[in-house]
C-alpha cells in the first residue's frame, strides 16, 4: 500500500507520480468496468428487468399478436401457486435436488477417501477416468446415455440379462416417470462426482500428516480419526461442494430436455426448468412463465446465500 | 501385512470404478468405429476389430455438420475474445484498486453466476426477439458473454491479486504510467490465468445447448451440441444410425476433453476458492 505523508486522506493505490495536491477519486477502476457492466446489464440486467415486471403482467397469447399487456398485479403468482400441477412439479424439482446432491456428495467424498488411501498408480488411473466423464459436454453425455440404454441393442440391457433371471431386453427406461429420473439421476451424478471427488481430495491433503499422527498417538481409532479430526478440517470445502451441488441439481434443463426428446415429453415428466420452458416458449404464456422463472430465482438465490458469502469473506481476505 | 492387502484391495476398487466412469466414453468411440451391421447384432461388441472409419467421413461429408462446426467456431471465438478482454479489465479493477461501489460490483458478479440460466431464457427470448436477433450470431453471443464474463472475471481476480503490486510500482517509479505498468509488467505474468479462464470460457460457450436451442431455431444456425441433438434425432425417425450418431459425438467431445485436461486444476479451484486452502 503507497500512503504518502503529505497526503493522508489517500486511500486505495494510486499511481506514486500523481501530484500530492489534487488527490481526486480515481476515475481509472470505473473505466476498466465499463465493458462487464455494459455487458451484464444488456445481457442479464435487461431480461431480469423485463421479467420482474411481466410477471406481473397479463402476457399471453393474445398480447403476442399486439393487444396491450396489462398489469394483473400478483394474479400470476396467484394462480401459480393455486395450481396443484405447478405444485407437482415444484416438489419434485426439490426432490430430485436433494437426491441428486446427496448422492454425489456420498460418492465424491467417499471416491475422495479410497483416492487418499490407494497408491498412486491405481490413483490417476480413477483420476483420468473421472476426467473424461467430467469433461463431457452434456448433450454428447445424453446422446450417449441414450445409446447405452437402447432398448434392443443397448449395452446396458444385454448386460443386466446376463444375471440370472433378469430379461431385460426391449426394456424402455424412459417410459416409467420414476425410472425417467433415476436415469437423469444415475447420469448426472456420474457427470458431477468427479469434481465433488476432486475437490474433496484436495481438501484432504490440506490435513497434515502431524494431525494425523497426534490422533493416532492418542488413540484415536480410523473412524474416531476420520470423524473428529479429518471431517471438521474439511468441513467449509464441504459445505460449498454441497451448495454448488444443490443450486446446479435445482437448475437441470438440458439433461432434463434431452431426456424428453430421446424418450417421453409431458408434465409427468417435468421439472422446474423444463416446466418454465413448456410455458413460455410452448404455450406463449409469458407472463405466467416469468413468474414460475422468479419462483425459481428466488428458490435458487435463498440456496445460494452461503456460498455468496462465503465468495465475499474470500474476497474481503485478499 | 493387513495393510498391503487392504491397499491392493483399494487399488482393485479403484481400478473397477474407473472402469465404471470411463465406460461411456469408451463405449462412444467403440461404437463409433463400428458398422450398422456389427451395431444392430443383438450381442454388443465390446473392441471394435473390424473397426471402420466410414462412420467419420459420413459426418464429416455431412454439411450440416460443417455448417454446425463454422457456426461454433464463430461464437466461440467472439465469445472467447471479447470475454477474456472484458474481465481482464474487470479484475484488475478489483484486484487493483479500492473505490465507492466496488464492493457492489463484487457481489454482483458472484450472485450473478447463481442466478439460473433456466429462469432466464423466456426474457432473453423476449429479448433478441424484440430486437430482431434471434437466430443471429451477434444475439446468441451477446447473452453468452453476460453468462461467462462474472465467473472469468472472478478466477482472474485471483491471478491479478497474485502479482505483487510492487513490481507494477516500480514500473511506474521508472516512468511508466499506470496501465503502462499494468499491460508491461502484470499482463505478462497473466499469462497462465488467461489460459485457465480462456479455457473455462472456450468450454462453457461450446458445449451450451439450452439457450442456443430457444434461440438458434433455424436449422442452418445450429452449433454443435444443436446438431448433434437433431443429428440423433432425424434418425430417431427410421433406424437410428448409432454408429453416426457416436462418430458426431466424438467430434463434439474432443476439443473440450482435450481443453479440459489443461485446466482442471484451476477450474475447480476457481469454484471452490480460498475453502481448499484450509
Amino acid at each position: 500500500m503507497t500512503t504518502t505523508v503529505t497526503a493522508p486522506e489517500a486511500t486505495g493505490a494510486q499511481a506514486p507520480d500523481a501530484p500530492p495536491s489534487r488527490k481526486r477519486r480515481p476515475k481509472l477502476p470505473y473505466a476498466l468496468l465499463i465493458p462487464a457492466i455494459a455487458t451484464l446489464l444488456i445481457g442479464l440486467g435487461y431480461p431480469v428487468t423485463w421479467q420482474i415486471i411481466n410477471s406481473f403482467k397479463e402476457y399471453g397469447l393474445a398480447q403476442q399478436f399486439g393487444q396491450p399487456a396489462e398489469f394483473v398485479g400478483i394474479q400470476n403468482y396467484l394462480d401459480l401457486f393455486t395450481d396443484s400441477v405447478f405444485w407437482t412439479i415444484a416438489l419434485r424439482s426439490v426432490a430430485f435436488m436433494a437426491g441428486t446432491a446427496l448422492l454425489t456428495m456420498g460418492i465424491g467424498i467417499a471416491l475422495a477417501l479410497l483416492m487418499k488411501a490407494i497408491p498412486t498408480w491405481s490413483r490417476i488411473v480413477l483420476q483420468v477416468a473421472m476426467l473424461l466423464a467430467w469433461a463431457m459436454p452434456i448433450v454428447a453425455q445424453m446422446t450417449v446415455a441414450n445409446w447405452l440404454i437402447d432398448d434392443r441393442n443397448g449395452v446396458v440391457n444385454y448386460v443386466l440379462s446376463l444375471i440370472p433371471g433378469v430379461d431385460l431386453v426391449g426394456h424402455n427406461w424412459l417410459e416409467q416417470p420414476l425410472s425417467f429420473f433415476l436415469v437423469a439421476m444415475t447420469i448426472i451424478t456420474w457427470a458431477s462426482v468427479p469434481f465433488v471427488a476432486f475437490s474433496v481430495y484436495a481438501g484432504l491433503t490440506q490435513v497434515s500428516d502431524e494431525v494425523l499422527e497426534a490422533a493416532s498417538l492418542d488413540g484415536a481409532s480410523r473412524s474416531q480419526t476420520l470423524r473428529m479430526v479429518i471431517m471438521p478440517i474439511i468441513r467449509p470445502v464441504l459445505v460449498i461442494l454441497l451448495l454448488l451441488q444443490l443450486i446446479w441439481d435445482l437448475r437441470v434443463f438440458a439433461q432434463i430436455q434431452l431426456l424428453q426428446d430421446f424418450g417421453a415429453g409431458g408434465e409427468r415428466y417435468d421439472l422446474l426448468g423444463t416446466y418454465i420452458y413448456g410455458l413460455g416458449i410452448g404455450q406463449s404464456q409469458f407472463g405466467m412463465a416469468a413468474a414460475a422463472a422468479m419462483v425459481v430465482m428466488a428458490l435458487t438465490l435463498a440456496v445460494s446465500w452461503g456460498y455468496v458469502r462465503s465468495m465475499l469473506k474470500e474476497d474481503s481476505e485478499s | 501385512m493387513n495393510r498391503t492387502i487392504l491397499r491392493a484391495g483399494g487399488a482393485t476398487l479403484a481400478v473397477v470404478l474407473a472402469a465404471i466412469w470411463a465406460f461411456p466414453v469408451y463405449w462412444m468411440i467403440n461404437t463409433s468405429f463400428q458398422t450398422p451391421a456389427t451395431i444392430n447384432k443383438l450381442t454388443p461388441t465390446f473392441v471394435p476389430l473390424d473397426g471402420t472409419l466410414k462412420n467419420y467421413r459420413e459426418v464429416l461429408a455431412d454439411n450440416s455438420f460443417t455448417a454446425a462446426l463454422g457456426m461454433s467456431l464463430t461464437v466461440t471465438a467472439i465469445a472467447l475474445v471479447l470475454c477474456v478482454l472484458y474481465a481482464v479489465l474487470a479484475a484488475l479493477a478489483i484486484a487493483r484498486f479500492r473505490f465507492r461501489g466496488r464492493k457492489t460490483f463484487v457481489l454482483a458478479i458472484i450472485v450473478v453466476q447463481m442466478l439460473p440460466a433456466e429462469a432466464m431464457f423466456i426474457a432473453q427470448y423476449k429479448m433478441l426477439a424484440s430486437a430482431n436477433l434471434l437466430n443471429s450470431v451477434i444475439g446468441v453471443t451477446v447473452i453468452y458473454l453476460a453468462m461467462v464474463v462474472p465467473f472469468t472475471t472472478w478466477m482472474l481476480r485471483g491471478f491479478v491479486a497474485g502479482v505483487p503490486i510492487d513490481l507494477e510500482e516500480a514500473a511506474m517509479i521508472d516512468g511508466c504510467t499506470r496501465m503502462g505498468a499494468f499491460r508491461r509488467v502484470t499482463f505478462p505474468l497473466l499469462a497462465p490465468g488467461l489460459v485457465a479462464s480462456g479455457v473455462f470460457a472456450f468450454v462453457q460457450v461450446w458445449n451450451e445447448f439450452a439457450l442456443a436451442s430457444i434461440i438458434l431455431t433455424e436449422n442452418q444456425k445450429a452449433t454443435l451440441p444443436l446438431w448433434l441433438r437433431d443429428f440423433a434425432q432425424t434418425s430417431n425417425l427410421g433406424v437410428t444410425e448409432w454408429g453416426q450418431v457416436m462418430a458426431g459425438s466424438v467430434l463434439v467431445a474432443i476439443p473440450v476433453i482435450v481443453f479440459f485436461m489443461i485446466v482442471q486444476g484451476r477450474m475447480a479451484q476457481g469454484l471452490v476458492g480460498g475453502a481448499v486452502k484450509g
